[in-house]
Formats: structure tokens, sequence, C-alpha cells
């Protein structure tokens, strides 16, 4: 369960499959270490199934980050809960930034009405987050959307796409390339760093889709 | 006070990393080479988080503007000023006007010029460290005014220090790259594990602050090639399809979804980002975490045990 990354990291692996259980469990842990921190810990990483620890090895051996984490683990069992926070997210669906609406329902043989009611009807976790600083990796998505990605990355995916790749959601928060099928945009700011609070999302949050028009698109 | 009169290649400010943002996706960034970003400062006399300019593959030419003490240290490059040649790992004093040239040359890729007094450079995210993919910070640019700190002490007396390098770090074409085995080495077949540490490597063309490519022989894996996306760091080498390592580098991704065969221990990271494509020849050899932070903290003890900026009285 606990393995080295290298001299200054540990993995904790808590399962090895994408599933919402598990992803909770890793969030409910990480929340748990960052509320009983100890000197020398720098920062964690929590991805689907695995928590990343990142030690200063000048204060910390992997031994003793080790224990710490096997301690705290004792309390995840019965008595931790982590409340997620909510959030609504408003999407335009189609248009300039959703390019591959119409890929997306011709692939999977379906409406485009009915891509917006499958995509905008569930709620989905921030599993993790990566790519770029704020991008959030949604999951998890309906099987009758599953995209795999594109053979050939787009150059430039506009900031606030909302794209679908694999079994996931996500929403590219600069400007960048990206392989994921596009089907829509958010106006929301993602990611900012002159904001106090830089990020929109943080891993383990909850999120719905508000669907809306805009003739000016 | 620097003024940039010339610049090519990837020329950013870099502190010892941004941390505390991994978990939303930001790398740390920080400098290719921590062990001559730490010796830059503490040769001026800065503490060892200090920003300093890292010129990689490509070159910078500087005008001062004010008398100062300025070091370069690194692999790869000389510093010219006018018919003299400076000596890398020495603080020298330069006088207004003087104009310093930080010259490629074989043996390395990445140099850094510490200010005594730091550089001033806004922070973003807790970080004066430059990520260019993720628009934190920008690359310096000719015609640019750089704006230095208070220096820790007089010039004269933080002029002509100099570093022991060779004790604590002898950069190479030829290293012994030490790692750690990584989580996924049973995603690998017994001879893909005995490929990766008993074959040589070489640095391909395809490298930058980000990952460097290796080439040699393919790495087998016993499992595929896809991983569910984890995190990992500076150091780790992944395996992707093809068999040829990839080591993160300072502006890794926060996650990535390739088995790590391994990872780099933080002593060795020094020598890998100095190797230079098509000249060097890269081995790896497998060593214990016990080991390898023995061996850190070793070096570490350099620039945490001795005062600042005196390092070559008291050693």
């Amino acid at each position: 369960m606990f393995k080295p990354l290298g001299d200054s990291a540990v993995l904790v692996q808590l399962g090895d499959k994408i599933d919402s259980a598990i992803n909770q469990r890793v969030h409910a842990l990480n929340a748990l270490l960052q509320k009983n921190s100890i000197a020398g810990i720098v920062e964690t990483v929590p991805a689907y199934c695995t928590l990343l620890i990142h030690y200063d090895p000048l204060i910390l051996t992997f031994d003793q980050v080790k224990r710490w984490v096997r301690d705290e683990m004792t309390q995840l069992a019965d008595s931790f809960h982590r409340t997620p926070r909510r959030l609504e997210i408003p999407i335009r669906y189609g248009g300039a930034s959703g390019l591959d609406l119409e890929t997306v329902a011709a692939a999977k043989n379906i409406s485009i009405a009915d891509v917006i009611r499958i995509h905008s009807e569930r709620e989905y976790t921030v599993y993790m987050m990566g790519f770029t600083p704020g991008f959030p990796y949604l999951g998890t998505l309906d099987e009758r959307l599953s995209m795999l990605r594109m053979e050939s990355p787009r150059t430039l995916v506009k900031a606030g796409s909302v794209a679908i790749g694999g079994s996931q959601t996500g929403i590219y928060p600069l400007d960048s390339p990206g392989g994921w099928h596009l089907i829509g945009w958010t106006p929301l700011k993602l990611f900012d760093p002159t904001r106090e609070s830089p990020f929109l999302f943080a891993p383990g949050d909850v999120i719905n889709f508000i669907p809306f028009a805009d003739d000016h698109a | 006070m620097l003024e940039v009169l010339e610049v090519s290649g990837l020329v950013t400010f870099q502190d010892s990393g941004r941390h505390g943002f991994a978990s939303f996706g930001v790398p740390t960034s920080g400098p290719m080479d921590w062990f001559a970003h730490h010796a830059a400062n503490s040769l001026v006399g800065n503490s060892t988080n200090s920003t300093v300019i890292e010129i990689g593959l490509g070159e910078a030419v500087f005008r001062a503007k004010r008398n100062c003490v300025l070091v370069v240290t690194g692999a790869g490059y000389e510093v010219l000023n006018y018919v003299w040649t400076f000596p890398l790992w020495t603080s020298f004093f330069v006088r207004a006007g003087w104009i310093v040239h930080i010259k490629k040359i074989s043996g390395g890729n990445w140099a850094y010029l510490a200010c005594a007094g730091g550089f001033e450079v806004d922070s973003i995210l807790d970080s004066h460290s430059t990520y260019l993919r993720g628009v934190l910070g920008d690359s310096i640019h000719a015609g640019d005014i750089l704006q230095t700190g208070k220096p820790s002490n007089e010039l004269l007396k933080l002029a002509a220090q100099n570093f022991p390098v060779k004790k604590y770090m002898v950069y190479s074409q030829s290293p012994v790259i030490e790692v750690i085995e990584g989580p996924q080495k049973d995603r690998f077949t017994e001879q893909g594990n005995q490929t990766f540490l008993n074959s040589e490597y070489t640095l391909s063309t395809s490298f930058d602050r980000m990952g460097y490519r290796l080439e040699g022989n393919p790495v087998t894996h016993s499992a595929g090639a896809d991983l569910i996306s984890e995190g990992m760091t500076m150091g780790s080498v992944q395996i992707p399809a093809n068999g040829q390592p990839i080591v993160m580098m300072a502006d890794a991704p926060t996650t990535g979804g390739y088995p790590k065969i391994a990872n780099v221990v933080k002593a060795s990271l020094p020598l890998l980002a100095q190797c230079e494509t098509g000249v060097s020849k890269i081995k790896f050899k497998e060593i214990t975490v016990e080991e390898a932070q023995i061996k850190y903290k070793k070096i570490s003890e350099v620039f945490a045990k001795h005062p600042v900026g005196k390092i070559s009285e008291v050693l």
C-alpha cells in the first residue's frame, strides 16, 4: 500500500481502478492528512485511487511518513466524514466552443439534445486535477457519451472549453493544446493567479452543469 | 540592476520551486540543477531559495547598471567579460557598465546566474519560478531591466568566493544515475527491469524543462503501458508503449499515466540535467531510499552548515 516514489515522496495506493468509492476514500484521507499535517510534509496530490505525499527528506524519513499516514488511516475507517463542496457551472453547449457536439451525437447515434441532457443531468466529482493548472478530471461520465480521445490533438483549445475524453469530462482552464472532444463552454474562469482563490475547483469537489443559451455566440 | 542585451534559448527566473499547488495541477518548477542553483546563491551571500536566472539551451549577455557581484554556476557555459574569462563557481565583482556574456560551450545544458542581493521578481502562487506552459511568469527578453535586492554584505567581501564543486558533484557525460525502484517495477518483465539497469541510454533531441526522452534498448512491459493517472515527481522515469524511458524534470506535470520503473534520486538529478544530446552515455544504478537520503543530506549540509557566502573560507 505504501511505496516510495524516489527519496522525497510516498505513494499511497487505495485501489486499482477508477471508482467513485475508492476516490472518495482518497479525498477523505487527503483532507484528514491536511488537517493533521506534520513538519516536513511538503504537499499531497490526490488522484483516482492514489495519494502522493511529497516530503522533505532533510526532515522526515520514508518510514516516518509511512507511520504517520498509517496512524491517521485508523481514524479514517470509522469517524471521518468529509462533506464535499458543491458548485454549479453554467455551460453553453455547442457553438464555436463546442465544435464536436455534433460529432459526439453522430458517433453515439443519439440526438444533440440527448447529448446535452445526458451530460448535464448527472453530478460529477473532481476526481483529480492535472494536465495544466486548474484542469479538473470529472467523473464518471455516462457510458452513452464515452468517446476515445482524438487521434490528433488540436493545437489550440480555448480556455473554458468543456470536453469529453474517455469516460471523463473536463474543462480547459487555459488556452492550450487538447485531445478531448469539445462540446461546450463555460464563462467561468477556472484559474486566475491574481485572484484570492486562484483555482475555481479543488480535488474532491462535486459539480453540476447548468445549461444556458447565448444567442450572441 | 542588470540590463539584458541579448538572449537566446530558454532563459527564466527560478527560485527553489513552487510548492503547495501540485494538487491543483501546478508543477513545482524551480531549477533543473538544484545543486548549481543553491551554490550560486550561497556564493554571493543569498539564501539558497533566492531567485536566480537559469540559462538553458542558449546564451545571454547582460550589462551591469551598477556595481555588483555575480556568479555563474552549472555546466556547459563560460563567462566572458570583454577579453577575460571568469571561471564558473567563483563570484566576481562587476563595475557599472561592464558587459558579461554567458556563452554556451560543451559539457552541459544549464547555467545559473546569481547576483548578490538576488533578483526581484513578482511572486505568483508563492513562488518566483517561471513556468512558461502555465503562463506563470515570462521568459527574460532583450531590453529587460532586471531589479536586484540589497546584498547581504559589502560587495568586495562577497567577490572571489569559490566553491569546491568536485567535492560534492562530479558532472560527467557518462554518469551513473542512481535511482530508487519505481512503484510499478512489477509492471515490467524481469528482462525489462534488467535492460533498464544494464543498458546505456543517450539523451534524444526531445528534451526540455518538462522531461528528458532517452534512447536505447527498449524496456518491455509485462502488463501494458496504460496506468490510471497518479502523482509523480521530478526524476520519475516513465516508460511509454515504445519502451523508451522519459525522465520527468523540473516542469513535470503533477500526474502521469505511464508506469514508472524507477525514480532518479535528488543527488543524481543535477548530473542527469546536465547530460547533453548526442554526447552523453547514461547508466542507471539502483540504491535504497535510505542510501539516497544519506547522500542528499551530505550534499545539502554544505548549504546548511556553513555561513552563507563564506563557503571558501570554511572548507
